[in-house]
């Protein structure tokens, strides 16, 4: 099973919905990562067949399948409201698609729908109908339906996000080892950079209708080729700094250090950084730029504290350090940033300068 | 957690609206076999009649192997014969009546009733209740309620000192028995589609209006009335279109009378098509009738679907 | 302002059959910032909405200061109240929505003007102001729904239930914390109703965790975090939440799956515990010690800022945070060691003790 999209465009309304989607998608798990914006549902309706493109093509196994119907193709949709039958049972549910596949053996229909509910947890709630059950449990039975029927291509549109936090962690964690299972092509979107980290997929990161990179998401994590891939990979959100090339040292709000290639003088760059990178401990920050920093506000969870700085020329900079700490609003602070585990990026933030901003140039 | 209004997106948003692509092209031309048994009966139920009416609007018959083609004679006696324009005017001002306590009675009705409990079903089935009989009927049960001597709601209305109430003799009379007689018939559809608007708004609405400390008629004004509007182009261009082509109701209770008080161009129609056989005028008459609703009809719609963007 | 007092407050949406919230007692302190924590269908909805008024308890008394206010409907309470979803006047403009409940409480025209305008400046609307507000998208009109709940300044306080569910992750940082600004300039009573421990510990002055309608634990967020009284409260906060291993305390030891992880702290009466220690506060790669337990890796997630160890511990899973680019991996046999003061037994799901090290007190 190989799904690729070609060209695809979709406009509505005057509005661009999705830009030239190129992407070849292999079999097994793939996340698709962007902001609530960025064109998740319609690539995943154009994919299953449900939204056919202005222009482009969608071809599944070789096969040009644009202009097929939804019904012909072998598709599951979990979308993030939990859609079921409400006059059914969650075992008639789940077994709809079943019965509905004309190849399936009906005798083997029970067997499968106990299989799937198990493997859910779902299985005691069998006789419930879904205005009985929890938001979870609703969630569940709709998984449960779309995973019954074996498919070539299983979407799943934030299928997590109206779910309670920690219900959200349970089953991310059961949805990956089912979709190691699943035989087709899994395409999970998530607007949560936790959530695409934890499934440890390879991901195609979305923006404004584009696809901005693709690769697995660690790589992608550690070094991120554009600001919008950061940003789409950073929760709580990427600390951005002006700066400015001169005489060879990057200067950013009166700090500077060695610019790690050759950049032509006077360049403005963009230094990000994430919130762990930030630390208020001079201890072992040599080299570290120094920010006088005013502390606006605290937020303890316990296991990090979020500290708000604001720095010279109106600046803001959160920084997030292990533990509770206290912090009262107003106190003056350094805050340290290491420009080791910086991102240095150009002034529009549309190429990475350095994955490090202290890399040392190989290449002059 | 409710769910009330799950919208995520732009982009989700759109996703569950029909797809109309103008360069979207037909896959499979069998789906035209489908249509046909639709052509078929449109062009028999509507097409033909309406060009017989056509042919008859232009020609002056006089038997059927004697006709005289006469070109836009017909429309042109039609529109200044005075009987017509009286009728015409006499149509609009009764239509114009309708609308006007129709609607804003009939969502008034709906904003009384209750939103829940055991009261619903027995509202809407109170409420419901003209709906559901024939409209000749309807004539019949009026005619006999708005009689001065023998009806109660004639024999009541008489009791009142000063009043002397008979639709048969007085034209004002006439006029109002037959207007209140469409209230009472029509009101609860109006009602009813506004009710059922009504409930679609999430509670939550009225509860943040409750907190931002809006009055019962802010209430209404917000939240209320601009999910109304929906409902309220439909039950408008329904009561405008069944107002204007009133027949039954008035045709039982007065028969256009007294005088041509009621004679609404509807009953008109009918005397001079089926009384007097003239089958040219009528026929141009009664495209001129339709063309009437149709125009107004399109105004109508226009001109509410345009303010709700 | 004054506080907030919810007098042996119960409801009952089934004739008192079942409990949406238990009759409970517990005081709002006036001009302090609250997260109202539980999973759905924990009460807490119910619970925001005998105060705002929308419900009537079915037992119990609401006191705004010395006035009584159980049968006071809504209007005359002072509440403002964000919902879920954005509730918008739709036909109305941004402007215009930020002022309806000033215009409706007859503020004078300039007033109303410069709340509208503050309030727009604080939440970046300035740009909207004119614009129709159905025309925007879900997450601006939750953040113009949030701004009619903040336009006030004589509220006697601001009840937030999830407002911001719509809102993009990364605009819900921003957000958060402009709230917590706003919350330190006005000093408005805020209660802010979330499933979501991140949203409630770096809202919150005090947490208020509620389960099955009733508060199990409320105090500062570093409290519930570094010492839950309650295994619920250990495993809602905290993500992932706290790891509870089943044990067994006998002559003053806790041994779990047969291996001694470290001694009770105070005479316990022998039988089965539950052993609850957090990731954060599980070590891998310093080696045997007490307290602590014999493991075997099972697997790593990278999670990007850290990595999460997942272990065998004497025979029962178990998670462990460690830096990013930690080298564990699977099979490897560790030793997990537990920080000192932060290893608890439950009982009945209810704190009873910690673990020590063997040779000595806790330090």
């Amino acid at each position: 099973m190989a799904l690729t999209l070609d060209g695809v465009r979709v406009r509505r309304r005057g509005e661009v919905w999705l830009d030239g989607i190129d992407l070849e998608l292999p079999s097994g798990m793939t996340t698709l990562l962007g902001p609530m914006t960025a064109g998740k549902t319609t690539l995943m309706r154009v994919a299953a067949g449900l939204l056919p493109p202005d222009s482009g093509r969608v071809v599944v196994n070789g096969r040009d399948v644009t202009g097929v119907s939804v019904r012909r193709r072998s598709v599951a949709f979990v979308y993030q409201q939990f859609v079921n039958y409400p006059s059914l049972t969650v075992h008639e549910n789940i077994a709809s698609p079943l019965r509905l596949d004309r190849s399936f053996p009906k005798r083997d229909v029970d067997r499968r729908v106990r299989e799937v509910a198990e493997l859910m947890g779902i299985a005691e709630l069998l006789e419930r109908r879904p205005a009985e059950l929890s938001g979870g449990q609703q969630q569940r039975t709709a998984i449960a339906r779309a995973l019954a029927r074996p498919v070539d291509l299983l979407l799943l549109d934030e299928p997590l996000a109206n779910l309670d936090f920690k219900l959200r962690e349970q089953l991310r964690s059961d949805l990956k080892s089912m979709f190691r299972q699943s035989p087709g092509l899994v395409l999970y979107a998530t607007s949560d950079p936790a959530e695409a980290l934890a499934f440890a997929a390879p991901a195609v990161v979305l923006g404004e209708g584009r696809v901005l990179d693709t690769g697995e998401v660690a790589a992608l994590y550690a070094r991120p080729p554009t600001l919008a891939v950061a940003a789409a990979l950073s929760d709580p959100p990427l600390n951005l700094l002006p700066g400015t090339v001169r005489e060879g040292r990057v200067e950013v709000l009166g700090a500077s250090f060695p610019a790690p290639r050759a950049h032509a003088s006077g360049r403005d760059v963009v230094l990000a950084v994430r919130p762990h990178h930030v630390s208020l401990d001079p201890a072992g920050k040599d080299g570290a730029l120094e920010f006088p920093a005013e502390v606006r506000l605290a937020e303890v969870t316990g296991s990090v504290t979020f500290v708000h700085l604001l720095l010279p020329g109106g600046r803001h900079l959160v920084a997030q350090l292990d533990g509770p700490r206290a912090f009262t609003p107003g106190d003056r602070a350094t805050a340290y940033v290491d420009p080791a585990h910086a991102f240095l990026f150009d002034e529009s933030g549309g190429r990475l300068l350095a994955e490090s901003a202290a890399e040392v140039d190989l290449h002059g | 957690m409710t769910l009330t209004e799950p919208v995520k997106d732009p982009v989700a948003a759109g996703a569950d609206e029909p797809d109309r692509r103008p360069d979207a092209k037909p896959k499979d031309n069998r789906a035209w076999l489908l249509v046909l048994p639709v052509v078929v009966c449109v062009t028999f139920t509507a097409l033909v009649p309406l060009m017989t009416v056509v042919n008859y609007s232009v020609q002056d018959i006089f038997s059927p192997s004697d006709r005289i083609f006469v070109g836009l004679e017909w429309f042109r006696s039609v529109t200044r014969d005075p009987e017509v324009r009286g009728a015409f005017l006499r149509t609009l001002l009764f239509s114009a009546q309708v609308l006007l306590i129709e609607i804003p009675l009939g969502v008034a009705i709906a904003v009384a009733m209750p939103r829940r409990g055991w009261t619903v079903s027995a509202a809407l089935v109170v409420v419901a209740l003209p709906l559901l009989i024939p409209w000749n009927v309807v004539g019949t049960i009026w005619q006999i309620f708005a009689r001065g001597d023998i009806g109660l709601g004639g024999w009541a209305v008489n009791q009142v000192p000063g009043v002397d109430f008979n639709y048969t003799l007085d034209s004002a009379d006439a006029w109002i028995t037959v207007l209140v007689m469409d209230v009472w018939h029509w009101t609860p559809l109006v009602a009813l589609l506004a009710y059922a608007a009504l409930r679609s708004i999430p509670e939550p609405y009225f509860q943040a209006a409750q907190i931002d400390g809006a009055s019962a008629w802010a209430t209404f004004r917000r939240i209320q009335l601009p999910r109304l509007r929906g409902v309220l182009t439909i039950a408008i261009l329904l009561r405008f279109m069944d107002s204007f082509m009133i027949y039954t109701e008035p045709f039982v209770v007065t028969g256009g009378g007294p005088g041509n008080a009621t004679s609404f161009l509807s009953i008109l129609l009918s005397k001079i098509a089926v009384g007097q056989f003239d089958l040219g005028p009528a026929g141009a008459f009664s495209l001129l009738y339709f063309l009437i609703v149709q125009i107004v009809s399109y105004v109508f719609f226009t001109v509410l679907t345009r303010s709700g963007r | 302002m004054a506080d907030i007092r919810l007098e042996d407050v119960g409801h009952s949406y089934d004739g008192g059959r079942t409990w949406a919230v238990r009759p409970m007692t517990w005081t709002w302190r006036s001009g302090r910032a609250y997260a109202l924590l539980g999973p759905s269908g924990c009460g807490k909805t119910t619970l925001l909405n005998i105060m705002s008024g929308l419900i009537t308890p079915t037992t119990g008394r609401v006191w705004f200061g010395e006035r009584e206010v159980t049968s006071v409907p809504t209007a005359g309470r002072n509440i403002a109240q964000v919902f879920q979803f954005p509730v918008l006047y739709e036909e109305m403009s941004v402007y215009d929505n930020l002022a309806f409940p000033l215009r409706n409480r007859r503020y004078p025209k300039d007033e109303v003007d410069r709340r509208v305008r503050a309030v727009s400046r604080m939440l970046g609307l300035d740009a909207h102001l004119g614009r129709r507000s159905r025309r925007l998208d879900p997450g601006r009109q939750q953040i113009v729904s949030l701004g009619r709940g903040l336009v006030r300044s004589d509220v006697a306080a601001v009840l937030l239930d999830e407002p911001l569910t719509v809102v993009d992750p990364a605009v819900r940082w921003t957000l958060r914390s402009t709230l917590k600004e706003i919350h330190r300039d006005t000093g408005h009573t805020l209660v802010y109703v979330t499933h979501d421990q991140t949203e409630a510990l770096t809202f919150a002055d005090e947490v208020v965790v509620l389960k099955d309608g009733a508060i199990v634990q409320a105090g500062e967020p570093a409290e519930l975090f570094l010492s839950p009284a309650h295994e619920f409260v250990g495993h809602f906060i905290g993500s992932p939440g706290m790891n509870t291993l089943p044990g067994e305390v006998a002559d003053g030891l806790v041994r779990v799956g047969g291996q001694v992880a470290g001694r009770a702290d105070g005479p316990l009466p022998p039988g089965p515990v539950r052993v609850g220690v957090r990731p954060e506060f599980a070590r891998l790669g310093d080696g045997p010690g007490s307290p602590g337990l014999p493991a075997e890796v099972t697997g790593v997630d990278r999670m990007g800022a850290y990595d999460l160890v997942h272990v065998r511990a004497a025979g029962h899973p178990l998670v462990a945070r460690a830096e990013a680019g930690s080298p564990y991996e699977p099979g490897a046999a560790e030793f997990v060691r537990f920080a000192v003061g932060r290893v608890f037994l439950f009982r009945d799901a209810v704190r009873c003790g910690q673990v020590v090290p063997l040779n000595g007190r806790a330090g």
